[in-house]
């Protein structure tokens, strides 16, 4: 390791300084106090919906469509946790049932 | 004293249930984390630490890059800016949500990671329920699993042998039950189909390391353009 300690106490203190920001800056930019400007609560209201979009695209970033399995658990998985959910509306149900699916495609299929 | 226990007693057990998905995902990631940090040469108390302060999954497995790198603390917070820049949406959201809950409103905000966030701005917190301890509780369980999984990943890293190839795929089916949550609530879909299609685009376009920013951005500004429609359709509306 080249770095000394104090360098890594910096940097990783660093990460803690950069993740604070982004979590800290709309609250003190839009105080309580002031009324906050109406494309900011327009924006407020409607990007948790593009953002849980956004979270999913996210989470299956690394797919590769050409690679051996060529993203097949991964659909197959998603389907299923879609399906079930449909189905039955028991959200530990579909989770559960579409992780066991993907670990069986990935452990023994693929 | 007997009423404030039993309230931060109701309010524990209504949001525990919430967090079980989490519980299985960020042991698994965390322990992740904590072996990937054993085996790049770093003791347990570096991603129990670490864990503890930083609370955001993907920049701490940057961050063990950053310590195996050069020195560069500029280059460590403009990195970690960009990869957390999605928080500032989640903030934006929450302006009023983590408000007015008193001195818990710091910890609600300092532990804001993806999955806290989606669950306190999702859940349907029942009548009687305290909201501030409701979220305080679903963001504590949350920090506390994967602190316990960094931390036990760090100490017995290298002991493992269970086949526990596909388990992080938790994540994706929890990210894909909120999106559905949210889907049958909302009465038009423009802002979801809106992120997806536009994120998608965009790691076609971009590839998976670069394409956070520029989704963000083009979401941004789609939904800026559509304020007029969306709002008269009643969806963005404030009330």
């Amino acid at each position: 390791m080249s770095m000394t300690l104090t360098e890594q106490i910096i940097t990783i203190g660093m990460v803690i300084l950069g993740t604070m920001i982004t979590r800290f800056l709309p609250f003190l930019i839009f105080p309580a106090g002031k009324p906050t400007p109406g494309f900011v609560r327009y924006l407020g209201k409607v990007l948790p919906a593009a953002v849980f979009g956004f979270l999913v695209v996210y989470s299956l970033k690394n797919v590769n469509l050409f690679s051996e399995s060529h993203g097949i658990p991964e659909l197959t998985g998603v389907l299923t946790v879609a399906g079930l959910h449909l189905w039955k509306r028991q959200m530990l149900l579909s989770i559960a049932g579409g992780t066991i699916c993907y670990m069986l495609l990935v452990q023994f299929v693929f | 004293m007997r009423t404030g226990d039993k309230k931060l007693q109701k309010a524990f057990k209504a949001a525990f249930p919430h967090t079980i998905p989490i519980f299985a995902g960020f042991w698994f990631l965390g322990m992740t984390y904590g072996i990937y940090m054993n085996v790049s040469g770093f003791g347990f108390w570096y991603p129990m630490l670490m864990s503890l302060t930083i609370f955001a999954g993907s920049v701490e497995f940057v961050t063990v890059n950053m310590l195996l790198g050069a020195f560069s603390p500029l280059q460590a917070l403009a990195m970690t800016i960009m990869i957390n820049a999605r928080h500032l949406f989640y903030g934006i959201s929450m302006l009023d949500k983590y408000r007015g809950n008193g001195i818990k409103d710091s910890y609600l905000i300092f532990g804001m990671c993806d999955e806290s966030f989606s669950i306190n701005y999702t859940a349907d917190i029942p009548e009687g329920i305290d909201r501030g301890w409701f979220m305080f509780f679903v963001t504590a369980l949350n920090h506390f699993y994967w602190f316990f999984g960094a931390t036990l990943g760090g100490i017995f890293g290298s002991l493992i042998r269970f086949n526990t190839e596909g388990i992080d795929f938790v994540m994706t089916a929890m990210f894909v039950v909120i999106l559905l949550e949210q889907w049958m609530k909302e009465n038009n879909h423009t802002s979801t189909l809106a992120g997806l299609g536009i994120s998608l685009l965009c790691l076609i376009a971009f590839g998976p390391d670069n394409f956070i920013i520029p989704a963000m951005l083009s979401t941004l500004g789609v939904l800026a353009l559509l304020r007029k429609p969306l709002e008269a359709g009643g969806e963005g509306k404030c009330q």
